[in-house]
Order: C-alpha cells, then structure tokens, then sequence
C-alpha cells in the first residue's frame, strides 16, 4: 500500500489540500497528516477510496463536499465537518462543533463524544446509495437533527445520565429519523417532530450501525443492542402544505 | 359559505361571428377555461388567467378578454385586491401566496432617470462605424499591476490575476431552477447564452444533463437547501454563487412543492421522487459574515481557485454595508436582486412589501465600496425588475458592472406574466414540470427567441453609448454624470448621487 506522512505544522489549508490532491492523483491510499491545528477544508470536495489519517485538530468544514475518502481524526474537530458531503467517512476520536453532517446527502460521520448546535441540519437522501448518518457517542446540543430530510442520527449518550437535555430535537423535521439511546422528555422535541415507536426491526435495521460505531472506538456493541430507544420522525412530510393558500 | 365568491378576474368572449371552431382554445388552454359541448365552444371565464395563450393561438382573432369585468365599490383605501385577501384569509387562515414579481403601483426610479446624448461641443459616435467595447469581466480586479522584465528583455505579468467571467453583452439571465422552470426553458436560455458569449444561472435546482453542453456559460446555485450541489456540479459550472437571499422574498427560504419533483427533478435535485425541497431561511452554515467566508472559501478550495464565486443577496436597507463585508469576504461578485424580481411563488407579504428597489441598491453599494477603496475587489450585478435597455444603461450608469434578467427572458420565451408560476400549468411551457405543456417550447426556436432579445438590448445599449459619446462598458460605468432625474426628491437624488434634469 502506498502511503504517505505530511507534516503539517504552519502550513496555511490550500498548500495542504494541494499535497493530499497531488498524493491521490498519485495513488496513495493513505496519508498520515501530523501536527494539524485548526486547517480549515481538509478534504474539501475529494474524491476516491484514500484514507486520511489526521492527527491533531483539524478546522471548520473537514470534508466538505467530500465525495468518497475516510478520514480518521485523532483529536476534535471545529465547524461543520462533514458539510454537504456526499460519499465517504469521517471518524472522529473527540468532540467537534455546531452543524456537524449540514446538509449531508450521503457518507458516515461517527462523533466519539459529543458535538454542539444544530447537529445533522438539513440532512437528506436520495435513493438508497445514499444515505447519510451521523452517530454521535456522547449528546448533542440544541436543534439536532433540524429540517432533516432524509438519513439517520442516532445519539448514544455514553456516559450521560439522560442522552439528550437541550431542546428543538428534529425542528422542521420533515423526513428521516433520529434515534436517541434511552428515554427522551417530550418538551425537547422540535415543532413537527414526533416520537415513533422502536422497534425489534428497526434494531436491525441499526445494528449494523450501532456495531460499525463501536468497532471503530473499541467499544463493546452489546450494551447498546436492545431497544432501549427513542424514535423520532417527522409528524409529516409536507410540514409547510398547511400554512399556504394560493393567490 | 356566507362570503360566497368573489367575481371572476377576467371575462373572455368568443366573437362567433368570426370563430371557425377550429378548437385550438381548448388545446391550448390548460386552465380548462374552454371546453365542447355539442357543437358548441364553451367559456368559463372564472378559470382564466389572462395568459393570452388561446389569443395567440386563434387564427382568427376572434377572443377577447376584459379585465375585471364586474366593479366593485370603487374606494381609494379599500381596494378590489384589499377586499380580496381579507376575504381570502377569512376563508383560509393562512399565508397568501403569488408568483411573479412585486405587483404594487409604486413609483419605478428607473422611469424617473434620463440618459444624456452629445450635441455640438462633443461628438457622438456611430457603433456602425466604430467599435464600441461592451466586454465585460465579471470577478476581482487588481488593485495595481506588476511587471517583471524578463531575460529576453520582454516585459510579463506579475500580478496574479483572479479568475474573471467573460461576458461580450453585460446582461446575463439569472437564477431560475429547474424545478420552478422546464427543461425546455432552460436548454433555450443556455443555448442564447452561449451564441451571445455570456452566462446564465442554474439556480438552485441541480443541473439536469441536459445542460452539460452548455456549462462552460452556466453559473451554479449553492442556496441554503444544497439540492444538487456536489463536487460534480461545482466543478462543472463557470463560476458558483452562493444564493442569500431573493428579491422577491427577502429573509425568507423556498419550499418547491412535492406536486413538482418529477422524476428528472429528483435526479436534478437529488431528492427523493414527491418530497418537498424545503431551502430553509438562512444557510445554517452562515450565521455570521465570517460563516460567509468561510463557505466561499470551501467552494474555492473545493474547485481549486479556479471559478469565480458569486454571492446574491436580496436589496434590503443595509444593503450597502452588507455588500462591504461581502466585498472583504474573498467573494468575486455581488449579486443585488432589488424587490422587483421575479419568483415562481412568494408570500404576498414578501413579495409587495419588503426590500428596496434595485436602482438605489445599486447607487448606495457602488458608494459605499468606492468610499471604503473596495470597489475593484469585487463586481455588483444587479438584478430584479430589470425590463429593458434603458433599464440596464441607467444601471450601468448607477454603478453595476452587468445585470441579471428574468422575467424578461421568459416573456422572450412567450411568457405573459399572468403569475400564476405555481401551479405546474404553465400553458407556455415555461413554468411546468407537465411533458405536454413543456414540448410547446422547441429549444432550438426558444433559444433564438431569447438570444434575439439580448442582441437587441445590446444594439440599443451600443446606441445609447454612442450618442452619450461613450465607447467603453467601462466608461459608462458608475458614470452617474451621464443621468438626470426627472420628478424625484431632492433625497432621492442624494441617494441616486445624480443632479436633477436641468442641472
């Protein structure tokens, strides 16, 4: 296998992006980025199969507009990461910032700990390649899960007494679901969200997420494969049809 | 219902004398105002728009139609339309939607500024026998240039030149998404931009293959729902821009209806086939002006420095400030849609009452970035009721480098502005997702429909230059001294930065 370490210390992201486009091009298959402090963009609108190992913590935006690459980060990560991505995967070793997985049409964002605001907004999907999740370890700040249109979030809350505290889960929420570990209070769920019953299917249908998770942070899945969840969904898929009469 | 109706719109009349029942209202009109009974043409006026399509059609200029044809009360305060929404709402409780631009009588700046013309103490200049330069370059402008002597002694470039647009004609054809729009439209409006050397914009619809031909002219939409945005579709398109917001519903998202995401507008848009493509209000990655550069810079970073990124926000009343920052945020260009523009639907509200008109948008934002130095950073395309020549002159006079058009290329492409854009029954072809409606436009025909407007306008535009004794884009430009106002206060003038006609 062909890889490939770049010390990243000072180097400004376009020099970096620059270095890992060329190594592609080139056919590694994975690079080791050392000393990463607050690059912003790493990835950014990368293709193909290369897995990017990053050690330190990268800035706002990692994979945006990714479309295969598995990025793993041994650190936090900032603003958004996973932006508009469309393919591929980032596994976070840390926590990382608000509207993590924006817009998000496809590819795998796993959060060891936690993440903040407006986690999984506006995620969608389209057919059935592509369907993007977002598992988080730990909890999530307010508006998880906002005007998502499609995918899955699934929130583990490891270490948490309770999963989720802070409110507007699923806002706006008008196709997907976002599946919380244990027992979620109604006053945290957004306008137009509801809870669904889970199910021994949708276990299943998750197991295979739940077990991808764990695999990449050591953990033991068989504490969390019960179904001892909550569901949420949208209380419809057209939540704006009622609110419009025409000229 | 004890509101009853309200009376009909409009009242549509067949002259029998004339008819020859050939029947090609009833084909035409996908409203289903006509229909057969015996040997009998039917009306029912009721269901008309006024789109004038059956007009078109008849061979024999046998339909009328009357607006309004049952007064109300006349009332200066509580007008028909007044009356009409309040009766509306009672009904509905809900929002008031409506398509095409702001319909409200207020005063249009643009007919209250007259362009200058030479007489005696310098000459005009006839474009027939002189060149005039129309090419514009859309994108950042060094603030000073470099050269370095090489070798040979030849002198080179230094400075590194940001990628520019190329425009041969300052008027582009902005953002109308497939989606809201067909694919015959828009194959017609990218085949007239690239036979007349400028650009049109995708909007925030994906880019249908259909139009892969023709990218080197398309500018991509990244609004705030990202509905067909990926690395694909950056790189394809000539430059990118990030749609704010919209003249004719400032603030606010957009909700395409799943009634319209067929199966070519899922693939387009990459959303399942029926669901609603809900852009919601803000970006929720932009929640601040440094959000703003950053999402520029992702989509340089992610096209490799090589597209211009544009960045379209809707004429509000700091406008001008809000075009600074942008100017300082690695964007290339600034998009104004005045509160004229266009939209397939808006609620009403939005659509009549918020955001300011294009023509003071204009003048305070090329203001406001000369006063701060900035103005080279970045060019100012205005859009939003732009209607004509004249209109684009006096906006090149006022300070945009180009404009976008709208509403004027559909009514090229046959459009009547009827507003009725929502209902997915366009009997155009424009504003319809139906296959039967859509084929009535043939892009070939189409396209020389739209390139036919834009030659036009260029001719008057080089016209108007020449008898102003201009014959540079660029000397046009931001040239507030070749503009009089007509009729418009003395504040108004202060804004404008122009004299009053007699000065």
């Amino acid at each position: 296998m062909k890889t490939l370490r770049i010390d990243a210390k000072g180097m400004h992201y376009t020099p970096l992006n620059q270095k890992i486009r060329a190594a592609v091009a080139d056919g590694v298959e994975e690079i080791t980025l050392d000393n990463v402090l607050g690059q912003r963009f790493i990835g950014d609108g990368l293709r193909g199969n290369v897995k990017i190992i990053i050690n330190g913590v990268p800035g706002g935006d990692l994979g945006v507009f990714m479309s295969g690459p598995t990025c793993i980060i041994h650190g936090n990560a900032e603003h958004a990461p996973g932006n508009t991505m469309d393919k591929g995967m980032l596994v976070i070793h840390g926590s990382a910032g608000d509207a993590v997985a924006h817009s998000m049409r496809g590819g795998k964002v796993f959060v060891k700990n936690n993440i903040g605001y407006r986690g999984g907004i506006h995620m969608k999907q389209y057919e059935v390649e592509a369907k993007p999740v977002l598992v988080v370890g730990g909890t999530a700040h307010s508006f998880l899960g906002e005007y998502m249109a499609g995918g899955l979030v699934l929130v583990l809350g490891i270490g948490k007494e309770k999963s989720m505290t802070d409110r507007g889960i699923g806002s706006g929420i008008h196709g997907g679901e976002i599946i919380i570990r244990g027992e979620v209070d109604d006053y945290l769920l957004g306008v137009g969200a509801k809870k669904i019953e889970f199910t021994e299917s949708d276990l299943e249908r998750i197991a295979p997420v739940i077990k991808s998770f764990c695999e990449h942070f050591e953990l033991d899945p068989t504490e969390f494969l019960d179904t001892n969840y909550t569901r949420i969904g949208p209380a419809s898929s057209r939540p704006f049809a009622n609110k419009y009469v025409w000229e | 219902m004890t509101l009853g109706s309200v009376p009909p719109k409009f009242k549509v009349g067949i002259d029998r004398d004339q008819c020859m029942d050939c029947g090609r209202c009833i084909e035409n009109c996908s409203y289903e105002v006509y229909r057969r009974e015996g040997d009998k043409i039917l009306i029912e006026s009721r269901k008309c728009t006024a789109c004038l399509r059956c007009v078109a059609m008849c061979p024999r200029d046998a339909i009328t139609i009357t607006e309004k044809p049952v007064d109300y009360r006349s009332h200066p305060v509580w007008t028909r339309e007044i009356r009409e929404d309040i009766i509306n709402q009672a009904r509905s409780g809900k929002i008031i939607l409506s398509g095409m631009g702001n319909a409200r009588d207020l005063p249009i700046i643009y007919d209250r500024l007259l362009l200058d013309a030479c007489q005696v103490t310098n000459p005009s200049i006839d474009p027939l026998r002189e060149p005039m330069e129309l090419r514009t370059y859309i994108g950042k402008k060094p603030s000073k240039l470099k050269f370095r002597k090489t070798e040979s002694g030849d002198v080179e470039l230094e400075t590194k030149l940001a990628p520019n647009l190329k425009l041969d004609t300052p008027i582009m054809i902005g953002h109308m998404s497939f989606g809201a729009i067909s694919l015959n439209s828009h194959l017609s409006m990218a085949k007239a931009v690239k036979e007349t050397g400028t650009y049109m914009g995708t909007g925030e619809g994906g880019l249908h293959k259909a139009l892969y031909p023709y990218q080197d002219r398309l500018i991509v939409q990244v609004a705030s729902g990202r509905f067909g945005v990926n690395i694909d579709y950056l790189e394809r398109g000539a430059a990118i821009e990030i749609k704010i917001g919209q003249g004719a519903k400032p603030g606010i998202g957009g909700h395409l209806p799943g009634e319209k995401v067929n199966e070519e507008v899922s693939k387009t848009r990459m959303i399942p086939l029926g669901s609603d493509a809900i852009s919601p209000a803000p970006h929720h990655d932009i929640y601040s002006i440094e959000d703003l550069v950053q999402l520029i810079r992702s989509l340089k970073e992610a096209t490799e420095w090589k597209k211009p990124v544009f960045v379209k926000i809707a004429a509000v009343h700091n406008v001008a400030p809000i075009a600074a920052g942008i100017a300082r945020s690695s964007a290339d260009a600034v998009v104004i849609d005045g509160f004229r523009g266009g939209t397939g639907a808006a609620p009403k509200v939005f659509r009549d009452h918020v955001g300011i008109p294009i023509e003071v948008a204009i003048a305070s934002v090329d203001q406001k970035l000369r006063e701060q130095g900035v103005r080279n950073e970045i060019s100012v395309i205005a859009s939003g009721g732009i209607r004509s020549s004249a209109d684009l002159a006096k906006s090149i006079a006022l300070g945009a480098d180009a404009v976008y058009i709208g509403t004027a290329a559909l009514v090229s492409l046959g459009c009547r502005v009827c507003g009725n854009c929502y209902r997915n029954l366009c009997p155009w072809g424009i504003a319809t997702q139906q296959p039967e409606l859509m084929n009535r436009i043939d892009p070939e025909m189409g396209a020389v429909q739209v390139a036919n407007l834009i030659k036009g306008w260029t001719l008057e535009l080089s016209e108007l230059m020449g008898a102003a004794g201009i014959n540079s884009i660029e000397s046009l430009r931001g040239n507030r001294d070749r503009l009089r106002g007509y009729m418009l206060d003395e504040g108004m003038l202060k804004i404008l930065d122009v004299l009053p006609a007699g000065a």
